[in-house]
């Protein structure tokens, strides 16, 4: 101990002192600060960079997934358009179909309708022109008959030879 | 490598890593002077070892020098003597002298040539003044330079406060410097190079982010280790370069005095009571969690402990760096003790090696100064929340 602090220099303690505190300060001022500052800065900086970085990784994912949603969404619209359009052909066909069905149907009731009538009026005028025919043979014979007794006889064979005929 | 490119940087180095050979070599090669050493007896009586030459072998003498060498190489110094040759009859040092200021009811400046590398009384103003070899500190004397000495054999001579420029605080001066122009220059570069460190600093970022990430946030934590930076940074590079500067054949030993180590000591110190929190002195008086009379047990080993941890800093680095340079030192005094084609290269070996992890320590050593000191300062503004952790358990 004695030779350790025998050889203590208190000049040499007090200059060591004062010179070391002026060191720091001085350093302080010229190099710690600006160096830290800097160092601080680009660090700053470098963390921006990434950030930035990551958030345009985000924002591209983003962008990627809201076109894949959209994708979808138009996929969608597609397939529900092609699904009504068949649909509103299905109908179309099968209305048109009901329709010509119904409007065949009107006509063939129509056609037989119209027939009947023909077939009645046909049958009206036959009736008629039997009745006149007959009204006319009657007339004929009862004037033979009335003028020729035989003759009238050949008449009215004659006659319903003919009507056997018809 | 950039010095195999430039063949001058590599000559110089080569030359300065020459110097300890040179500088240690001569005072042992020239033994054999010794021998006359006898007759100057009278003249340094001061000198112990010198008294007791007499009656030794060569051998002894020469091992004696070598310890006196080794010891001197530890001391601060008022010139700054790159080597010496010419042995002890008629040393011829080769440095440059430096200003000596001393305090003694007034200022004294005067060159430090006077005292002629501790030969000589130097005269101030009517005062006398003569450097001890036993401790290298400047004392007050008569005109002859005589030394008082108490029973134990301590001077008690009265001392003058020395401001004096001495090897020591030249050599931290320079580094100051040093560090201020590379380190200024990098805080520079990033301005001119967008962010991006250039020039020589460059090395260093990695320290300085490495202090500030390893060191620095996990001891102080992210709220307040802003405050600390200036000085933990100064501290390390200071005793790292120091240190460094150590190992090199100039023969500095600055991290390796005690009233270095204490400054830096001191202002650790200074700093962790300063900007303590109320945290600190509340776990140092009055302990939280413990019984009352463990409380008054605990506050005054607490208050002891505030006091030994920047002393164990002062003690650590002191220690540390004096017992690299005593073990480097005399493993290379031992090439000329062995002085066989067998052992001297064994020694030089050896020597090498303990450079090499010196080189090691030099680093190791600002590492652990700088991280106990940022352990303290953690300690110092750590913020405990005894009473909200205890709430939240409960709810």
């Amino acid at each position: 101990m004695e030779e350790l602090f025998g050889q203590f220099s208190i000049g040499l303690f007090i200059m060591q002192t004062i010179l070391f505190v002026g060191l720091i300060f001085l350093l302080k001022k010229f190099a710690w600060k600006p160096i830290l500052d800097a160092v601080n800065e680009r660090e700053e900086g470098i963390k921006n960079a990434l950030l930035s970085a990551e958030n345009a990784k985000k924002e591209m994912q983003n962008l990627k997934s809201d076109n894949e949603k959209l994708l979808a969404e138009a996929r969608l619209e597609r397939d529900a358009m092609i699904k009504e359009a068949r649909e509103i052909k299905e109908k179309m066909v099968n209305d048109a179909k009901t329709e010509a069905q119904v409007a065949g149907q009107k006509m063939i009731e129509q056609a037989k309708a119209s027939i009947e009538s023909e077939k009645n009026a046909a049958m009206a005028e036959l009736k008629a022109q039997v009745s006149t025919l007959s009204l006319d043979i009657a007339e004929k014979l009862l004037k033979d008959e009335l003028s020729n007794k035989e003759a009238q006889t050949k008449l009215v064979e004659k006659m319903l030879g003919d009507v056997k005929l018809n | 490598m950039v010095f195999s490119k430039k063949p001058l940087q590599f000559i110089i180095a080569a030359l300065v890593a020459f110097f300890p050979l040179i500088s240690i070599a001569n005072p042992t090669g020239d033994s054999t002077h010794v021998a006359v050493e006898a007759t100057h007896e009278v003249a340094s009586k001061s000198h112990e070892a010198h008294g007791e030459t007499a009656n030794l072998s060569e051998e002894q003498k020469a091992d004696l020098e070598r310890k006196a060498y080794i010891k001197h190489h530890l001391m601060d110094s008022h010139d700054f003597t790159l080597f010496t040759y010419g042995g002890e009859e008629h040393p011829t040092h080769v440095g440059f002298p430096l200003p000596v200021i001393l305090w003694d009811g007034g200022l004294h400046v005067f060159s430090s040539s006077k005292f002629e590398h501790g030969e000589a009384v130097a005269e101030s103003n009517g005062n006398y003044y003569k450097i001890n070899h036993h401790d290298g500190l400047v004392y007050k004397t008569d005109a002859d330079g005589n030394f008082t000495e108490d029973a134990k054999g301590h001077v008690t001579n009265a001392k003058p406060i020395d401001f004096s420029i001495t090897k020591n605080i030249f050599m931290i001066l320079v580094v100051g410097l040093i560090l201020f122009m590379v380190f200024a220059g990098l805080g520079k570069s990033y301005k001119k190079n967008g962010s991006i460190a250039k020039g020589a600093g460059r090395f260093f970022e990695p320290i300085i982010l490495y202090i500030r990430d390893d060191i620095a946030i996990p001891n102080i934590g992210e709220k307040h280790y802003k405050k600390y930076m200036s000085f933990l940074l100064t501290i390390f590079f200071f005793i790292w370069f120091l240190n460094m500067f150590g190992l090199t054949p100039l023969g500095v030993n600055i991290t390796g005095n005690l009233a270095i180590t204490a400054s830096l000591a001191l202002i650790t110190y200074l700093i962790t009571t300063f900007t303590a929190k109320k945290d600190y002195w509340g776990h140092i008086f009055w302990m939280p969690g413990v019984p009352v009379p463990m409380k008054f047990i605990l506050a005054p080993i607490e208050l002891l402990g505030t006091i030994i941890k920047p002393f164990s800093l002062m003690i650590r680095l002191y220690a540390n760096m004096v017992a690299g340079h005593i073990v480097l030192m005399s493993l290379i005094a031992l090439m000329y003790t062995f002085n066989s084609p067998i052992g001297s290269p064994l020694s030089f070996f050896l020597a090498f090696v303990l450079s090499l992890l010196e080189i090691l320590v030099a680093l190791l050593q600002a590492y652990i100064f700088t991280m106990l000191a940022a352990l303290y300062f953690g300690a110092a503004v750590e913020e405990h929340h005894h009473d909200e952790h205890h709430e939240a358990a409960h709810h």
